[in-house]
């Protein structure tokens, strides 16, 4: 992939969707509409725990304005017993997490959805709809879910043999732990939680569904997965998919949150009932309270290690909560906890934890940051008590080319030391720090992701080039694909639009997510386009009269190969287009993929903090993310990855955290008290790319989006570490916390 | 309900509609006027997707009822670019990636525009808590801070 | 569906007139950066909603002499901010009022709305009573003046009865070498409601200290006057001793609940820190003023 010219390849260029983005005229799901539309509300449990014995909707069908009800009744049934996977879900909790079946299982839990001419009127029909509840105990925090006495969530859940709410468990392990620590000179081990964090996205969920008289259904919906949605709707309400249209629309942030549905078979069964366009939107609080969050977690991690540093075992025990359903996200925890290292003797285990909170949904490398926190915690300590420079004590372990990985694969060539190496020598590591201040780094891993992708390369009449790919652009993978469009083209990058396809229009594509998308896209994109070149170049030799081998396509144009090939004056894209038709006719290639070669991605953050040490609280005052991203497309938009993951990460470790009240209600369902990162909170985010071509990708590209968040609240801690002496173990590191502390610091030196 | 009649001023267009007494200036705008430009994140004032102009002044459309707007002058996203011709904030968001989704950016530019309405120069901690209403998840803000300050500096040049 | 109307009259007497005639069922607006907010979460559901943004007298901005002023009570933060004087006779005052919400709040946020509606961590009520402002009140029964540490009543209450309008705030002459200085925590840097505030306004005559009000948000149910502290500075040299005491004070004036912004033990430590640094800087603006 070297020899490619570069021309725009690693450009900045501007993206194809930007001007409609920055005038307001991009359209996002809320921003759809249709004549005829009415609007749709979701009635939600005021329970956190209890049985739903009957629900009554009659009074809310008489009220006048009110087109059509739903409750969990007109939605498919998939029985406990029997699992459905429908990519990283299960139809099984799907069907109860859309409506709730049995039982409401949180706070907020959608019990039945009305359809009316405003949204005032489906609102006081919610309010008319009758649920007779019994309301049971709940259990929200990981060890009250785990105690003895705990309310058991679901019957048909057992470990041990016994009921339990711990639904699944996930193992690696490398080597003999027991005896890799019998090795070592240093075992420190820590307890530590996390609390679960909402993904943050700015645009609630939302929907447009239409139904018309002959059953075909479109639905605009802001997703990270057209083809998701299509199918979740077509299983929970038995439409065929061929009957479902899925159309993307632009979606303001999704970071994982929108890899599931909540909206469109509710949506999907109102209109279908009413004969009308249905729009539903989620307000804040509904997406707080009821869409997925992450899982707030409790670990346990050792680590032992020589007196050189070298790591003779690692265990790390996870508990994560799922939610209300199962599915917490302990392969990412127990997966990428230890990667970043050639460990001789490993273990992790994971524990998906139900309770009675919302069903998590994937956040930014789902379970990741969980699992590298503990592990990047106690290597600071070690580092500490070793007295040796935290990166040097990474480098001394760190995963290279052909380690063997304690979740199982062997690495191949990847750029884990490279990031440690410009870390160490990076300005920001070797700047002084001022009284109060504390320098902090850690690491992380990520999978990363191949898959399903399709993609469509059209060349214009006129000789431009339309692309059109399956996957919804949330970062800027549609200025990433342009780029490379025009870099195998060889022409300008504006001359190519890309744009999304719906389900209708484009082969199946899978999730925006997993930092999947330009890897997967830009293969099936290069795929086609080098048919397109084949055609070309097919094209020019027939007018020439040569052999096809004998043209070469070259900046924009097809050019005998050589002397030989004879003398012809170029023909140029425009040229060609024209004149298709004397060969194969109009120009285009299709191609549709289940892409391999995926590498995974590493990371290390260097962050610095300074403390007010009388009111406790902790700020970030410069940060750097350095990171193997194989190759940056678009710069700029790989940048944007690294920076928002290190923001995220930061509002992890320092002040966001979902609250319950005594009743298991959120008791911060909004952004004031949800705490996110607000401009004046953050320091400029510098990035340091590094760039070791994936091997197994045309372009070289490896993920990029999910590594930024891994690393960083573990390197926050560490630098308020550095700053005062004192070992957080539990997030947020929040001012009270730290004031306490520092409380606690100086009674013990008095 | 009794609808109320508004005259009022739009993008500098004289405007009419009817709307409900309760009817927050977000609503009227996206469901009544077609301008969904202001986006609706969080519905109370917290995350300035919804920024307008009211007068002049930076407020959240969320904040205010469309009954409000009588007699006054909103100016929305739609109204910033002039026909064709970007606002120099325009330009450089994009030429900056100072944008991700785009779900914040309308109101990113609104403020910013109010920002440099009222300070052409402003310093970097001036410009991240003028803007600290407005909330992105996507970019850490990072490039959102620099593509207004080098605008300032860009208009600052060809003012002179 | 009930019927709701929107009323902006043009003079106080027709406000109080309609207010006072909707018996409970109607909500006063001023900026709305509270009221709409609890209209959208269902927590007020008003049958009438009277605007009082037509009244020249709610948004008036008046020096009078000495450097006192009258501010109408429904003048949003943005455009005192612009007004030439204010903000350098009370910078506090001005500063706690505009520590509201973000630019787009302050853009609507009035005093009279932050005193009405009655939270004890209302930022600009420890600014207006540090700087022993009083409010004007306008009801059925006739015109009235309240010191405005008088009027909070508890979370969500104050003692203004059915009807009456807060009409504007009176700001007493500025006595020389006087300043005041507003300060809140927060855990981020803006968009979070106060977890303590503080507001103090200092007369100094050379080095001492003559006259002091200090007052604390966020720390009890009503925002409160901290008299302690007020004793232990007046006289002083504002020295540490002094300053520990009226710290001290600060502390023990701390009645405050555990929730969701604060624990108990963090919102009393930070009240004795804020109370330090606060006089510090209204300390250096009497030293200049
Ligand atoms: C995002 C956000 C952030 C916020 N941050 C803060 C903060 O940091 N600190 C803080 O203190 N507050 C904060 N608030 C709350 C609010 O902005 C302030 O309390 C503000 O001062 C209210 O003023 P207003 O003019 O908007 O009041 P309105 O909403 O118009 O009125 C508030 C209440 O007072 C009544 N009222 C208003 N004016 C009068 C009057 N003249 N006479 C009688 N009754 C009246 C109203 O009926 C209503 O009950 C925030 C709000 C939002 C949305
Ligand atoms: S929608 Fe208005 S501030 Fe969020
Ligand atoms: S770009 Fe997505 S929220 Fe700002």
């Amino acid at each position: 992939m070297n020899e490619i010219s570069n021309k725009w390849i690693g450009e900045r260029t501007i993206r194809p969707d930007g001007i409609d983005k920055v005038t307001g005229r991009a359209a996002f799901a809320a921003d759809t509409s249709m004549p005829g539309m009415i609007w749709g509300k979701v009635l939600r449990s005021p329970h956190a725990h209890a049985v739903i014995k009957s629900i009554d909707t009659s009074k809310a069908e008489a009220l006048p304005g009110v087109k059509a009800v739903v409750t969990a009744a007109d939605i498919v049934d998939f029985p406990v017993d029997t699992p459905v996977p429908l990519g990283i879900q299960d139809m099984r909790w799907m069907c109860r997490n859309v409506l709730a079946r049995e039982k409401a299982l949180w706070h907020g839990h959608a019990i039945a959805g009305v359809a009316a001419t405003s949204e005032a009127i489906a609102e006081e029909a919610c309010a008319l709809i009758e649920v007779e509840y019994e309301v049971l105990p709940h259990a929200i925090e990981i060890d009250d879910a785990l105690a003895k006495d705990a309310p058991i969530l679901h019957d048909f859940i057992t470990f041990d043999g016994k009921p339990s709410n711990i639904a699944g468990t996930l193992e690696h392990t490398k080597g003999d732990v027991e005896a890799g620590f019998a090795e070592a000179d240093l075992v420190i081990e820590r307890d530590f939680t996390t609390r679960p964090v909402h993904q943050g996205y700015i645009e609630p969920h939302a929907c447009l569904v239409s139904t018309a008289a002959d059953g075909k259904m479109t639905i605009w919906s802001s997703s990270q997965g057209q083809f998701m949605v299509r199918a979740m709707t077509a299983l929970l309400t038995g439409i065929p998919q061929s009957n479902i249209r899925a159309i993307p629309a632009e979606i303001g942030g999704g970071f994982g949150g929108k890899t599931i549905i909540y909206l469109e078979p509710m949506a999907a069964i109102l209109s279908k009932k009413s004969g009308r366009p249905v729009k539903m939107v989620m307000t804040r609080e509904e997406v707080m309270r009821a869409s997925g969050p992450t899982s707030g977690s409790k670990s346990t991690v050792k680590i032992g290690v020589r007196k050189d540093g070298k790591i003779t075992a690692a265990e790390g025990i996870y508990w994560l909560q799922a939610g209300g359903l199962p599915g917490s996200p302990i392969r990412g925890a127990v997966g990428c906890a230890l990667a970043p290292y050639d460990i001789p003797n490993g273990r992790t285990l994971g524990y998906d934890v139900v309770s009675n909170r919302s069903k998590v949904a994937a956040y930014r490398a789902p379970g990741a940051p969980i699992g590298a926190f503990g592990v990047e915690c106690v290597l600071d300590e070690i580092a500490d008590k070793l007295g040796m420079d935290p990166l040097d004590l990474r480098l001394k372990n760190a995963a290279k080319e052909g380690t063997k990985a304690v979740h199982g694969p062997t690495f191949p060539l990847m750029g884990y030391v490279e990031s440690l190496e410009a870390a160490k020598a990076h300005a920001h590591y070797n700047a002084p720090l001022g009284p109060n201040q504390g320098r902090g780094v850690a690491s992380g891993f990520w999978f990363n992701a191949g898959g399903e992708s399709s993609a469509q390369v059209n060349i214009t009449e006129d000789g431009n080039v339309v692309v059109t790919t399956g996957h919804p652009d949330i970062g800027g993978s549609r200025a990433g694909i342009a780029n490379i469009c025009a870099e195998l083209l060889g022409i300008d990058y504006r001359r190519i639009s890309v744009l999304i396809g719906d389900t209708a229009t484009i082969g199946f594509s899978n999730l925006t997510g997993g930092s999947r998308v330009l890897f997967a896209s830009s293969i099936v994109v290069t795929e086609s386009t080098k048919k397109i070149i084949a055609t070309l170049c097919e094209l020019a030799a027939k007018i020439w009269d040569i052999d096809p081998e004998a043209v070469i396509w070259e900046d924009g144009e097809a050019r005998p190969a050589g002397a030989n090939a004879g003398q012809f004056p170029p023909l140029t894209l425009e040229e060609l287009a024209a004149r298709a038709n004397e060969s194969g006719g109009p120009i285009g290639a299709g191609t549709q993929l289940n892409t391999t070669g995926a590498e995974g991605g590493f990371g290390t953050h260097i962050c610095d903090v300074e403390i007010d040490p009388e009111l406790g609280i902790a700020r970030v005052i410069r940060y750097t993310v350095l990171q193997d991203v194989g190759r940056a497309v678009h710069p700029s938009y790989v940048e944007g990855q690294m920076q928002g993951g290190a923001a995220q990460a930061i509002g992890w470790a320092l002040n966001e955290e979902y609250l319950y009240d005594k009743n298991g209600k959120v008791d911060n369902p909004g952004f004031l008290d949800y705490r996110m990162p607000v401009a004046s909170d953050l320091p400029m985010l510098d990035t340091h790319i590094i760039e070791i071509p994936n091997p197994k990708h045309p372009q070289g590209v490896r993920g990029v989006g999910e590594v930024p968040l891994v690393p960083g609240p573990a390197a926050v801690r560490n630098a308020i570490h550095n700053a005062l002496g004192i070992y957080f173990d539990d997030l947020p590191i929040s001012p009270p916390r730290i004031l306490a502390a520092l409380e606690g610091q100086k009674a013990a030196a008095e | 309900m009794t609808k109320i009649h508004v005259t009022t001023t739009i993008n500098g267009e004289p405007e009419e509609f009817l709307c409900d007494p309760n009817e927050t200036m977000l609503d009227a705008l996206r469901n009544r006027l077609g301008l969904t430009g202001a986006k609706e994140g969080c519905a109370t004032g917290d995350c300035g997707a919804c920024s307008i102009t009211l007068d002049g002044t930076l407020v959240c459309a969320c904040l205010m009822l469309a009954a409000e707007s009588d007699g006054h002058e909103i100016t929305t996203i739609e109204g910033m670019a002039e026909g064709e011709n970007l606002h120099p904030l325009q330009t450089k968001f994009l030429e900056s990636a100072a944008l991700q989704c785009g779900i914040c950016t309308p109101g990113f530019l609104i403020a910013a525009k109010a920002l440099l309405d009222e300070n052409p120069d402003p310093t970097e901690t001036e410009v991240r808590f003028w803007l600290a209403g407005n909330l992105c998840r996507c970019t850490g803000y990072d490039k959102i801070i620099r593509a207004v300050m080098d605008t300032a500096a860009e208009m600052r040049e060809a003012a002179q | 569906m009930t019927n709701i109307q929107y009323l902006a009259p043009a003079t106080l007497d027709e406000a109080v007139r309609a207010f006072a005639a909707a018996e409970g069922a109607a909500r006063i607006l001023a900026g709305g950066t509270d009221l709409l907010v609890q209209m959208q979460s269902g927590f007020a559901k008003p049958g009438m909603i009277v605007d009082v943004k037509k009244i020249p007298e709610l948004m008036a901005i008046e020096e009078t002499a000495g450097g006192g002023f009258i501010v109408g009570a429904a003048v949003s933060g943005a455009t005192l901010e612009r007004h030439p004087t204010f903000g350098k006779i009370w910078p506090g005052a001005l500063e706690a009022l505009n520590l509201i919400g973000s630019t787009q709040v302050q853009g609507r946020a009035s005093f009279g709305g932050n005193l009405c509606n009655g939270s004890p961590a209302a930022d600009s009520v420890p600014g207006l009573v540090a700087a022993g402002a009083t409010v004007t009140i306008q009801g059925p029964n006739g015109r009235r003046e309240l010191a405005v540490e008088d009027v909070p009543a508890g979370p969500g209450k104050t003692n203004l009865a059915p009807g009456e309008i807060a009409v504007s705030f009176t700001f007493p002459a500025h006595p020389a070498h006087s300043g005041d200085a507003y300060l809140r925590m927060i855990p981020r840097t803006e968009m979070d409601i106060a977890v303590v505030g503080c507001g103090v306004f200092l007369t100094m005559d050379g080095e001492t200290c003559t006259a002091a009000r200090v007052a604390l948000g966020a720390v009890a149910p009503t925002v409160r006057r901290v008299p302690d502290a007020e004793a232990a500075l007046i006289g002083s040299h504002l020295d540490d001793a002094a300053l520990e005491t009226a710290a001290a004070a600060c502390r023990a004036a701390c009645n405050p609940i555990d929730d969701k912004r604060g624990t108990i033990a963090y919102r009393t430590s930070v009240a004795g820190v804020l109370l330090k640094r606060t006089v510090a800087i209204a300390a250096e603006r009497a030293a200049q003023a």
